[in-house]
């Protein structure tokens, strides 16, 4: 494969993870503040926060740690 | 019911992920020069990449759905599928078989079999894989958009159409590389969008002995939270089968002939850049399918423990008076994610079924190219036209898929014949591609002759327990009725005829000399594989320890 300056996959996967993570962290600070009127079991919990927090981190240091990188 | 809403959050979740996979194909577009980068990703993956592929074309939203349903409805058995039913195998992939197709430069598998056979075993493999292959692409299209319409109220052919031609798109552009860039994307987002179900259940019940503990209080009869414990009586066990069941057919046939025969997967280890990262490809691909069980089977059992607690107020659907055990995943995400979540998890169902439709497609544009094309109808076709073939034929594939799937559509009794179609073709696979990698005297007419009848034997015992022709207790030797247990048996029979038929007719039929065998048969050839590295970075150190795991995992369950 003609692989001059391709990117490689996991700056990809941490790009999404950092994205859809980053999301869903701010839905639910939204959401802290705004609780939604249908409520999850354990909304209580906050799982937008931490989980969304989570992928942030796991996705943002895949990208950093490989945005200058090439195959 | 009444359908799971989304939120404008989960919306752009979702887009952004059709966006991004539409992306990667572009971006990649650029990199894909000549049918081997098409075909074969130009054969430059590590063994991370190509292990994490390997696993992910498996690993469809069909199965997590099946499998956490499956596990409502038989226990904890269902790990079988994850540990017996997968590991062993993989690992002699990686250790003992990987060499052979390697090293021999091949570009299927269809194509070992034209080196170390004829070129009718070859056809006869490309066709039946390839028919196979849209078949299943098709199922899965329809039971997508089945999905989409039962938990989220979608348009049937929004759903279809707006997946197959995504994939399509990719795929055309790109081939393998894209498909696998978008196996590895799934992956992450199937662990980052499922296992919180499990991780929220656990907090929910208390612990994992609670869930198990409620389970055994509730059915004391039939084990649904060991693994070999009660398999000695059918009777004993949620999928009414008895050991002897699980460790031939599941364990030997049915798991070696898919992990170790079957293209669609064993296409990403031919992706890698060295034997070495091609042997550790299934190696380390098996890790990973050791915890899958900690998503699958942990929300089944979740899933169980919440509905025999009336308090909870969870319950399965029905459709009329059939459980649907395939809602025991939707139900739960519905029941913990809020909205944001909702969307992650819904991305993550769709980019299990729509990787596994571009692991299929990728792996039926290379045998069509390859094994029917290039070998049957247009012998010197050029690399370029073959480049343009293996597009053509993504497009031709994702359309009869689309046929199929509307098919299903208006026929859905397909859906069970789709349960057995593995057990038709990579079944007897397997005895063929077992005997002929480490028997050198197995003839080019053996190999034909015992695929042929075996797969015509699976067929036939299928149809013939499904009408009637016969008692299932024939091929099962247990009073017990399980379509479980079934499969398992009847993937046993398969591969014995296939490999009685094959020896006989190879005792008196006209063999290949063992100048022709050479790389491809075990004992005429080199086999000092990685010799020259340190002892911890081979492939067999990591397979001793994968092993180790294994057992351990089977003990802590028995």
């Amino acid at each position: 494969m003609s692989e001059q300056g391709m990117k490689p996959i996991w700056y990809f996967v941490g790009l999404i993870l950092m994205v859809t993570g980053g999301l869903i962290f701010c839905s639910g600070i939204y959401q802290y503040f705004n609780p939604p009127l249908m409520k999850t079991v354990l909304a209580d919990t906050q799982p937008n926060i931490w989980w969304g927090g989570l992928m942030v981190v796991f996705g943002g240091g895949m990208f950093l740690k490989t945005r200058k990188q090439t195959r | 019911m009444q359908a799971i809403g989304l939120s404008l959050i989960d919306w752009l979740i979702i887009l952004i992920y059709f966006g991004f996979v539409i992306g990667i194909g572009l971006y990649l577009r650029r990199f894909t020069k000549s049918q081997e980068d098409f075909f074969l990703a130009g054969r430059k993956n590590s063994f991370w990449v190509a292990g994490l592929a390997f696993l992910s074309a498996n690993l469809g939203a069909l199965e997590l759905l099946g499998m956490t349903g499956n596990t409502f409805k038989y226990g904890m058995y269902v790990a079988h599928f994850y540990w017996i039913g997968a590991i062993p195998a993989m690992l002699f992939l990686g250790i003992y078989m990987m060499p052979f197709y390697y090293s021999s430069k091949i570009n299927s598998i269809p194509g070992y079999l034209k080196l170390r056979f004829d070129e009718k075993t070859r056809v006869l493999n490309g066709i039946s894989f390839a028919i196979m292959t849209l078949l299943v692409s098709g199922i899965n299209l329809y039971a997508m958009a089945l999905v989409l319409h039962t938990f989220l109220g979608w348009n049937w052919d929004y759903s279809m159409w707006a997946s197959a031609i995504t994939v399509a798109g990719y795929v055309t552009l790109s081939g393998l590389m894209s498909a696998i860039f978008t196996e590895i994307v799934q992956f992450f987002l199937i662990w980052f969008g499922l296992f919180l179900v499990s991780i929220l259940g656990i907090i929910e019940i208390g612990s994992l002995n609670e869930i198990l503990a409620r389970i055994n209080t509730y059915s004391s009869q039939i084990s649904f939270t060991t693994l070999w414990s009660s398999s000695s009586d059918p009777n004993q066990n949620g999928m009414l089968v008895h050991w002897a069941g699980i460790v031939l057919g599941l364990g030997f046939v049915l798991s070696f002939g898919y992990w170790t025969t079957d293209f669609l997967v064993v296409q990403r280890a031919f992706s890698a850049k060295d034997l070495r990262s091609a042997r550790m490809t299934p190696i380390l691909a098996s890790f990973f399918k050791m915890v899958l069980p900690f998503i699958v089977i942990l929300a089944g059992l979740i899933a169980i423990a919440l509905s025999i607690d009336p308090k909870s107020g969870f319950t399965l659907l029905h459709d009329g008076e059939q459980v649907n055990y395939d809602s025991a995943l939707p139900l739960l995400i519905a029941r913990y994610y809020p909205p944001g979540l909702v969307g992650l998890g819904v991305t993550a169902l769709l980019a299990g079924f729509m990787a596994g439709q571009a692991g299929n497609i990728s792996a039926f544009n290379t045998v069509w190219t390859y094994d029917i094309y290039k070998s049957v109808l247009n012998k010197k076709a050029s690399d370029a036209h073959l480049l343009w073939m293996g597009r053509v034929s993504t497009i031709v594939g994702v359309m009869i898929s689309l046929m199929t799937a509307y098919w299903a559509k208006g026929f859905p009794s397909i859906m069970d014949y789709m349960q057995a179609i593995f057990s038709w073709v990579n079944a007897p696979l397997f005895a063929t591609m077992l005997l002929g990698m480490f028997i050198w005297w197995i003839t080019p007419n053996g190999a034909f002759w015992g695929l042929v009848i075996g797969m015509l034997s699976s067929f036939f015992m299928y149809l013939a327990v499904k009408f009637h022709w016969f008692a299932e207790s024939i091929i099962t030797m247990s009073s017990v009725q399980s379509d479980m247990a079934a499969n398992f048996w009847r993937a046993w029979w398969a591969w014995l005829i296939c490999a009685v038929v094959t020896v006989v007719v190879s005792l008196w039929t006209k063999k290949k000399s063992k100048e022709e065998l050479v790389g491809l048969v075990k004992g005429l050839t080199d086999e000092k594989h990685d010799h020259d590295i340190p002892y911890i970075k081979r492939p067999e150190f990591y397979a001793v320890v994968s092993l180790i795991v294994f057992v351990l995992l089977n003990i802590w369950f028995w």
